[in-house]
């Protein structure tokens, strides 16, 4: 099956240099993105998704070293690729969509002339690519397309430009789009609203999405698949319905208890996920969530838990999970 | 009474930082040894710079006189360790005075109402708008020349350089949300002033004056080669210049040895400045170690 | 129950320079009459999305901005045009918590001194500083060592308590926190919230909560108001709110908060177009041009605050539209 899969990474590792010693950002990472999914990466601040998203497009920062593994696109790998091969790649088979819609477009130059500018690699007449730059505009729903190439971006609210940088990673029609928090810096009611565009165009143009966000009630809504990362590594994967409804992992129960869409009883005391991510300079042996679980068994401390599958489309990395725990420990932690 | 404690802590990082940076540790190196050298003259100065030896005249370096004498006969290596205590003894002053007025001004400008602000800057544009040459020889005109001169020209001409600056940095300081923190909690505008925006602003213009003493030291040397700054027979790298101008063809070490010392003292004090631009600001301080 | 602050129909205004030749200074009401009033020890929620006036409002109310018109009542104050003199006494009664946790920290002050700050702005000399930093440390969860540290080597979770340590260092009445959660992972979200309800139990103040997610305020506040373009479009007892929502614009900020949970029936509102611009208010009912429910008189006529049977006040000329519609 995996020749299936548009993208494949396989045990990435991936540290920074830091004055105090390598902090291991990503540790044997291993997710994959099917054709025509939309796959969700979820976690907190630190968990590693920014550094798994420029591991992806090789835009990593200078003190950054891939340890071991493979990011496979179509069957390719992507760290094997020239720099001038992996910029071919970008906005072509690879696009992405940045959290600032404020700060992603150049502000001295027309929305129009930057929508023709992207298509540079096209053998177009110029009004032919000012022709589909409208037509991509209207397909994210900004209305008087034509007229609206003329304006620059300060012209434009925060939701237009995101739709507008929704509307330029599309344009080439690529395989794979990454959305890095699009909705973050919009307001709810505009969230919904790209969140709708979003799933449409993805109907439409048949790509596969890989969308990041701390934001659960939208990954719900939006993805097929989730994966949730804490603190470096992939601690569950599965089906959006699989992992929200019977999470596996006591991380991913406690976040979604946490979600204040989820808390139907009025209280003065919310949950909370007490303690800290642990320093990933210094990587405690056994689980890396142990320090916060509040299931913890003896054998969390001494052995990283591996990363098994509780059925076909569910996967956790988890002792409580193991076959030989404790039977009713084991449905409590799903339920 | 933690507050030296604090202080002297960040003191100490500043320095462990800024010895850690190579560049940074070179410009320190030489500018400790040109006040270093400026401040123990008589001890390192085999020579009185200003005592006449007519028979040993335009000689060039020996061992005897490490860089030579000039026409006078007079031991070229001393008068340059001595110049260097001209040149400081102008930089500092005009630099800490210009830095001060500066300040003052500029934060005032920066803080306080419009029309405040509108009448110091029109202040700073009318000083400006005199080239410093023009405005040195009027006052050399009017009082004559002297060290003072000098200092007064250098310091009047520079005020509105760093006042500008430090007003466009109190204007934005201003409109960051700790200063409106601070408003909330019902900070006089004198606390806000002295605690919470001079802070933020003296570590740039520290950066600032360490680049611009080069420059003070050029000025004073410019303004003694063309004979309206230091009297002769005193020591400054501008007359040594100037000597060495007039004897260029028949002793070339004359104008290098007064030269290299200015090219020193602007490498020196650039080096450090850059050094403690990224080394004053906390959070700059863990990008040098991370490369 | 006592009546701690009461806003009268307050108006902020601002000067905005027009760019055409002839412009003259248009002013805009970034606050447009906005009522409401606030009891002693208990939690006031204004939600509203960016460029809705809330942040103005709050900071009108803290003596940051001058309301043009108005009232704002404090007991038995007024503090609508207060010297700066005369309020400074105020500002160890009414206290503001900032939207960026770090970024209100002045960053050359270590933790000890910013949250000992207020003693020494207050001129409470006699105390003994380090005892109170330890204190207040401790009141909002943070280790002692903690004050020796700078605010650029504190998380943001952290800065938001160091926040809160210095806006409840004198005992304040009344506490502003405008965004106490943004920029939180939702695991810490509940720890800021907690600790506000918890402060407010033991030190009984009043606490008006700025912030533009509807379900942060569901659990801490009494009472909550919806913000629109500088105007109240709905006001209520909290539950009320969300139980009995009469505004469409409330309708569709509840929805917008989806549920994590793929299989939940949703209740999508999806508003039409943008947020307009306070520059060029729409005519009738501001909301007219989003409004998913809009009809023909809605964009001539503009709607007055009416009391629902619910006990909350809205701003709508078809409140609860939707239930009629049978969607």
């Amino acid at each position: 099956m995996p020749d299936t899969n548009v993208l494949d990474v396989k045990n990435l590792s991936v540290s920074y240099s830091t004055p105090r010693g390598d902090l291991k950002a990503l540790r044997n990472v291993s997710m994959a993105i099917g054709q025509k999914k939309i796959v969700g990466i979820v976690g907190e601040s630190g968990c590693g998704k920014s550094t798994l998203i420029s591991a992806i497009i090789r835009l990593m920062a200078n003190n950054a070293t891939v340890h071991s593994g493979e990011i496979l696109f179509h069957n390719s790998n992507l760290l094997d690729f020239k720099e001038r091969e992996m910029r071919a790649l970008r906005g072509i088979d690879i696009s992405m969509v940045f959290q600032d819609p404020m700060q992603t477009h150049n502000p001295v130059l027309t929305i129009g002339q930057q929508m023709i500018d992207i298509q540079y690699r096209d053998k177009l007449s110029k009004s032919k690519k000012r022709q589909r730059a409208a037509e991509m505009l209207s397909l994210v729903g900004i209305p008087d397309a034509q007229a609206r190439l003329n304006q620059y971006p300060y012209e434009f609210s925060g939701g237009m430009r995101q739709r507008i940088a929704i509307a330029m990673a599309l344009m080439a029609k690529p395989d794979l789009l990454i959305a890095d928090e699009p909705t973050t810096a919009l307001d709810a009611t505009l969230e919904v609203q790209i969140i709708k565009r979003l799933e449409e165009l993805q109907e439409e143009i048949g790509c596969s999405i890989l969308f990041i966000s701390h934001h659960l009630g939208v990954i719900a809504e939006l993805c097929d698949e989730v994966v949730v990362m804490y603190a470096g590594e992939v601690v569950e994967q599965g089906s959006v319905r699989d992992v929200f409804h019977s999470p596996a992992h006591p991380y991913t129960a406690a976040l979604l208890k946490c979600d204040p869409g989820h808390i139907k009883e009025k209280t003065r005391n919310l949950p909370t996920i007490p303690g800290e991510i642990p320093d990933l300079v210094d990587v405690p042996a056994g689980c890396i969530f142990q320090d916060r679980c509040s299931r913890k068994v003896p054998q969390c401390q001494v052995k990283r838990p591996l990363f098994e599958a509780v059925n076909e489309q569910h996967s956790v990395a988890c002792h409580l999970n193991n076959k030989n725990a404790d039977d009713s420990d084991h449905k409590e932690a799903r339920g | 009474m933690n507050k030296p404690a604090k202080n002297n802590s960040e003191i100490v990082e500043i320095f462990r930082h800024l010895i850690r940076d190579r560049l940074g540790l070179l410009g320190l190196i030489i500018v400790m040894l040109i006040i270093g050298s400026a401040l123990f003259a008589p001890l390192i100065a085999p020579y009185d710079p200003v005592a006449l030896n007519i028979p040993d005249r335009v000689q060039g370096p020996s061992f005897v006189h490490l860089l030579g004498t000039d026409q006078l006969g007079r031991d070229t290596f001393s008068r340059v360790i001595y110049g260097g205590r001209v040149a400081l003894q102008v930089a500092l002053p005009t630099i800490a005075g210009a830095l001060f007025l500066g300040l003052v001004l500029g934060m005032i400008a920066g803080y306080g109402p419009k029309w405040l602000d509108n009448l110091i800057l029109l202040f700073f544009d009318t000083v400006r708008s005199f080239p410093t040459v023009m405005f040195a020889l009027a006052v050399v005109a009017l009082v004559g020349p002297s060290l003072n001169t000098v200092i007064f020209v250098i310091m009047a001409t520079s005020i509105p350089t760093y006042g500008r600056v430090v007003r466009t940095m109190t204007l934005s300081i201003k409109t960051s949300e700790f200063i409106m923190a601070e408003r909330s909690l019902g900070a006089s505008t004198f606390r806000i002033m002295s605690v919470h925006i001079l802070p933020n602003v003296l570590g740039p213009l520290a950066v600032l004056a360490a680049m611009d003493i080069p420059t003070v030291v050029g000025l004073e040397a410019g303004l003694s080669f063309l004979g309206m700054g230091v009297k002769p027979p005193t020591p400054s790298w501008g007359s040594l210049l100037n000597d060495g101008y007039s004897l260029i063809r028949n002793t070339p070490w004359l104008i290098v040895a007064g030269g290299i010392p200015l090219i020193l003292i602007t490498l020196g004090f650039t080096f450090l400045g850059e050094a403690l631009r990224d080394v004053v600001d906390p959070k700059l301080r863990g990008r040098g170690g991370a490369k | 129950m006592s009546t701690l602050l009461e806003v009268e129909d307050v108006f902020v205004r601002f000067g905005v320079r027009n760019k055409s030749l002839f412009g003259s200074r248009l002013s805009i009401d970034a606050v447009s009459g906005v009522s409401l009033s606030i009891e002693a020890g208990k939690t006031y929620g204004i939600v509203g999305e960016s460029g809705s006036g809330k942040t103005t409002l709050a900071q009108a109310v803290a003596g940051l901005h001058h309301a043009s018109e108005g009232s704002i009542r404090y007991g038995d104050q007024e503090l609508r045009g207060l010297p700066e003199a005369e309020f400074r006494p105020l500002r160890s009664e009414i206290v503001m918590m900032f939207q960026d946790p770090i970024g209100s920290l002045s960053p050359r002050l270590n933790i000890r001194a910013l949250i000992t700050e207020p003693f020494r702005i207050q001129g409470m000399k006699g105390k003994d500083l380090d005892a109170e930093a330890n204190r207040l440390l401790k009141m909002v969860g943070l280790p002692a060592e903690f004050a020796n540290r700078y605010p650029y080597q504190i998380s943001g979770g952290q800065a938001r308590r160091v926040g809160v340590a210095r806006a409840l260092a004198l005992e304040p009445k009344l506490l502003i926190a405008d965004e106490p959660t943004a920029g939180l992972d939702v695991s810490i979200q509940g720890e800021m919230l907690n600790l506000l309800a918890r402060l407010q139990d033991e030190l009984g103040l009043a606490i008006m909560i700025i912030t533009h997610n509807l379900n942060v305020v569901r659990h801490i506040t009494d009472k909550v108001g919806i913000m629109y373009l500088g105007k109240l479009v709905e006001e209520g007892p909290t539950e009320e709110v969300f139980a009995n929502p009469q505004h469409p614009y409330t309708l569709a900020l509840l929805a917008a908060n989806p549920e994590p949970d793929p299989d939940a029936k949703l209740m999508r509102v999806e508003l039409n177009g943008e947020p307009p611009s306070i520059l060029r208010r729409p005519t009738g009912c501001e909301f007219h041009n989003r409004c998913p429910f809009v009809h023909s008189s809605c964009s001539t006529d503009i709607p007055k605050w009416t009391k629902a049977e619910s006990g909350s006040f809205h701003r709508c000329h078809t409140p609860k539209i939707w239930e009629n519609s049978g969607n």
